[in-house]
C-alpha cells in the first residue's frame, strides 16, 4: 500500500524486451543440472518417461486404449487430437491423479508412475500445467513462485521459515524468465490471462521438473502472447522434456517438433506436423465427419 | 523484506484492547464504587470471560475455515471435550461436599450405583494431567477424523456433513447416563478449582484473566501459523487444492495438521468456559451451537482471526441482551444479522471497519493524480 498504483500501459508488457532474451546465468545453470543427471543403473528404458499399453476405462467408456508413448530426455512433443481422443486422461495417469486399469507408465525407467501419488511424482519431477491458468489469486507473484521453488514441502519444516537466499535468488531469477519482475509485489488475482499463463509456467520451472506437461497453453492469448509462449517454452525444452497438449495448429507449427495425434485413446499418428498433416486417417479423423 | 509481520496494525490494535480490557475490568470492578455508571458489577466477571472464551473458539474455527478453507460445523465437538475435561478435574475436587459424601464417586455416580470410578476418570484429580487430556482428547479426535477424512479427499460440503455428524453422535452418546459423564445433566455443582472456590470474586476474576491470556496466545500463535510458509501453503490449497496437490505438496498433511491445532485451542477455550459458567453439558455438542460458531465468524470477517474474536463477542452480546429482553426475537435476529452479513458485508464487522478506516484514509489525503492514459 506504500505507493499508488502504478498507471499501467496498455502496450504489451512483454513486448518491452525482446522475446528470447534471458539470463545466460540462468540458462547455463539448467544445463549444468540436466548434464549432471546419472541414468540410474537399474533403468530399464531410456526413455524419461514410458508409457506402453495404458488402458483407462471409466464405465465402459475406454478414455485411453492401449496407448504407448515414449518421450526422451530434454524432448519436446506436441499432442494434438480431436476433443475426447484422451490427451488430459493421459496427463491425469502421467501425474498421479487417475490409475489406469492396465499399462506400464515409468519415470526415468525406475519409477512405476501407477503406485505414487499427485505429490510423489510431483517431488519426481513431473510438472503440470493445467488448461485454465491456475495460480493462487490471493498471493503475490513472487509468493506463487516461492510456493512452487524446490524446497521442502513437509509441514513441520515450513513451520520456522525466513526466505533464504536461495529462494531469493531463484524468485528474481524466475521473475526474470518469465518477464515478471516489475510485477512481483501484485496480487496474482490483478494479472491478465496471458501473465496468469507465463506465471504458472513459471511456477513450474521453480518446481524444477525433468519433464512439464502442459496443457494448451495457449489458449486464449493474443498472437504476439502465443509467440512468446512457443520461444520461451523451445528454451525450456534445450534443458528438460516438454509435452504440450495443443489445439491451436499455429501454435503447434511455431514450436516446431515432433508431434503425436491421439484419437479414441491410442496413438494415431506421429511425425512432424507435415507428415501427420499428410495423414490420410488423420485428415479422416479431423475432417471426416 | 521477510514476509507479512506476525503483528499487524490489526493484530496491534487487538492486544492493546485485550490489555485494556484486563487492566480497566479488575479496575473499574474493584475500585469505582459500586454506584458509579463506569463500575463492572461481579456478576459480569464470568459473563465477559465467557465471551472471551468464544472469542478463542471462534479463532480456532476460523483457522480452519478462513485459511484453509475446511468449513468445519463440528467444533463444538472439540470445544465441549475440553470442557469435560475440565469438568471431570472440577468434579474429583468436589470430594466428600458432595450431596452423597463420597470421598471419590461424584454425585451421579453414587445415584446411578456406580461401585467404583471408571477407568477413564483415573488421574483427573491432577490438575497437570486434566490439562494434558483438554489438549490430548480434542487433539486425538481431530487427528483420527482427519486422518481418515482428508486422506479420503473429502471435501466441501460433504466434509462439513460429516464434521456436523460428528458432533452430533458425540451428542448422543454424553446424553447416555452408562457412558459415565453424567448424563443430560452433565458435570456441575463444582466447588473448588486449584484449591480456590470456583464461586469466589477473586477466583473468577483470575479466571477471567487466564481468558484473556490464552485468547492473546492463541491469537498470537494461529498469527504464527498463518504467515509462515506453512499458512502460505494453506491459503494455497484453500485456493487451489489441486495446484497445490500437483506442486508436490500432501495436502492432506497440511489440513491435518491445521485441524487438530484448531481442536487443541477450542479445547482449550473449553475448559475455560467450563469453570467460568459452571456447568458442562452434552448441549455443548448441540449441531445449532456449532453452526452458531460459524456465524460468529462469518460475522466478524472470515480468514482475518481478529474478526473472528470481534464476532464472537458481538454476537453473543447480542445474543445476552435478546435473551433477556425480547427472547422469541433472538433466532430470527440472529438469521437475519447472518442473511446481512452474507448479502452486504462479505468480509464482516472487521471487513466495514477497515474499509471505512481506507476511505477516510483516502479523503485526508490529497488526490491521487489520475494516471496519464497510455498513448
Amino acid at each position: 500500500m506504500a505507493s499508488p498504483h502504478l498507471p499501467i500501459s496498455s502496450a504489451d508488457p512483454y513486448a518491452v524486451k525482446s522475446p528470447g532474451v534471458y539470463s545466460l546465468e540462468a540458462e547455463l545453470a539448467d544445463v549444468a543440472r540436466a548434464q549432471n543427471r546419472v541414468r540410474d543403473p537399474l533403468a530399464v528404458t531410456s526413455a524419461l518417461l514410458y508409457l506402453d499399453n495404458i488402458t483407462v476405462s471409466f464405465d465402459g467408456f475406454r478414455a485411453l486404449n492401449a496407448l504407448s508413448l515414449a518421450i526422451d530426455e530434454a524432448e519436446m512433443r506436441a499432442i494434438i487430437g480431436p476433443n475426447g481422443a484422451g490427451k488430459t486422461t493421459m496427463m491425469d495417469v502421467i501425474t498421479g491423479k487417475t490409475r489406469p486399469n492396465e499399462g506400464v507408465a515409468l519415470f526415468a525407467g525406475v519409477n512405476d508412475l501407477t503406485r505414487l501419488d499427485e505429490a510423489a511424482i510431483a517431488q519426481l519431477g513431473i510438472g503440470r500445467k493445467f488448461q485454465t491458468p491456475t495460480v493462487f489469486d490471493m498471493h503475490t507473484v513472487e509468493d506463487n513462485l516461492l510456493l512452487a521453488i524446490k524446497e521442502s514441502r513437509a509441514p513441520f519444516s515450513n513451520f520456522y521459515w525466513q526466505r533464504t537466499p536461495f529462494e531469493r535468488e531463484r524468485t528474481d531469477e524466475l521473475l526474470e524468465r518469465i518477464r515478471m519482475t516489475d510485477q512481483r509485489k501484485r496480487s496474482a488475482s490483478e494479472l491478465s490471462h496471458g501473465q496468469k499463463q507465463w506465471l504458472e509456467i513459471g511456477m513450474l520451472l521453480a518446481q524444477e521438473p525433468r519433464l512439464l506437461l502442459v496443457d494448451e497453453p495457449a489458449a486464449g492469448m493474443t498472437d504476439q502472447e502465443t509467440a512468446d509462449t512457443a520461444v520461451l517454452l523451445r528454451e525450456i525444452a534445450k534443458t528438460r522434456a516438454v509435452v504440450v497438449v495443443e489445439h491451436d495448429m499455429q501454435f503447434v507449427r511455431d514450436l516446431d517438433v515432433k508431434v503425436t495425434v491421439l484419437h479414441e485413446g491410442s496413438v494415431l499418428a506421429e511425425g512432424s506436423l507435415d507428415q501427420v498433416s499428410a495423414n490420410e486417417r488423420v485428415i479422416e479423423v479431423y475432417l471426416g465427419r | 523484506m521477510t514476509g507479512v509481520r506476525i503483528i499487524d496494525r490489526t493484530g496491534a490494535v487487538f492486544l492493546v484492547v485485550l490489555l485494556a480490557v484486563a487492566v480497566l475490568v479488575p479496575v473499574l470492578n474493584l475500585l469505582v464504587p459500586p454506584g458509579s455508571p463506569f463500575h463492572v458489577p461481579d456478576y459480569m466477571i464470568p459473563l465477559l470471560g465467557k465471551y472471551l472464551a468464544f472469542a478463542l473458539l471462534a479463532v480456532s474455527v476460523d483457522l480452519v475455515w478462513g485459511y484453509c478453507g475446511v468449513l468445519s460445523l463440528g467444533h463444538g465437538a472439540f470445544f465441549a471435550l475440553g470442557g469435560y475435561a475440565m469438568g471431570m478435574y472440577l468434579m474429583r475436587q468436589i470430594g466428600t461436599r458432595g450431596v452423597y459424601g463420597n470421598p471419590v464417586l461424584p454425585d451421579f455416580m453414587v445415584f446411578l450405583n456406580y461401585k467404583e470410578l471408571p477407568w477413564f476418570w483415573h488421574g483427573f484429580d491432577m490438575f497437570p494431567f486434566a490439562m494434558l487430556m483438554v489438549l490430548l482428547v480434542p487433539g486425538a479426535l481431530a487427528f483420527v477424523f482427519g486422518w481418515f477424512a482428508f486422506r479420503s479427499r473429502v471435501t466441501g460440503v460433504y466434509l462439513s456433513i460429516i464434521t456436523q455428524a460428528m458432533t452430533f453422535a458425540l451428542m448422543l452418546a454424553f446424553f447416555r447416563n452408562d457412558m459415565g459423564f453424567g448424563g443430560n445433566n452433565g458435570l456441575t455443582d463444582f466447588k473448588d478449582i486449584l484449591g480456590f472456590p470456583v464461586q469466589a470474586a477473586s477466583t473468577r476474576m483470575a479466571l477471567f484473566l487466564a481468558t484473556v491470556a490464552a485468547l492473546a496466545g492463541g491469537y498470537l500463535l494461529c498469527r504464527a501459523v498463518v504467515t509462515s510458509k506453512y499458512g502460505k501453503v494453506l491459503v494455497a490449497v484453500r485456493d487451489a487444492e489441486s495446484r497445490t496437490r500437483f506442486l508436490g505438496y500432501r495436502v492432506e498433511n497440511y489440513k491435518l495438521v491445521a485441524w487438530v491445532l484448531s481442536a487443541m485451542l477450542a479445547g482449550v477455550a473449553g475448559a475455560l468456559y467450563v469453570p467460568q459458567v459452571g456447568i458442562i453439558n452434552p448441549s455443548e455438542f448441540a449441531p445449532a451451537q456449532s453452526i452458531e460458531m460459524v456465524i460468529w465468524v462469518a460475522v466478524g470477517g472470515r480468514g482475518t482471526l481478529v474478526g473472528a474474536a470481534l464476532g464472537a463477542v458481538i454476537v453473543n452480546a447480542g445474543k445476552t441482551w435478546f435473551t433477556g429482553a425480547l427472547p422469541e426475537a433472538w433466532l430470527y435476529a440472529l438469521g437475519a444479522l447472518f442473511v446481512v452479513v452474507t448479502l452486504f458485508l462479505p468480509k464482516g464487522v472487521l471487513g466495514l471497519w477497515s474499509s471505512i478506516w481506507a476511505r477516510r484514509k483516502a479523503a485526508a489525503a490529497p488526490p491521487v493524480p489520475r494516471p496519464e492514459p497510455a498513448e
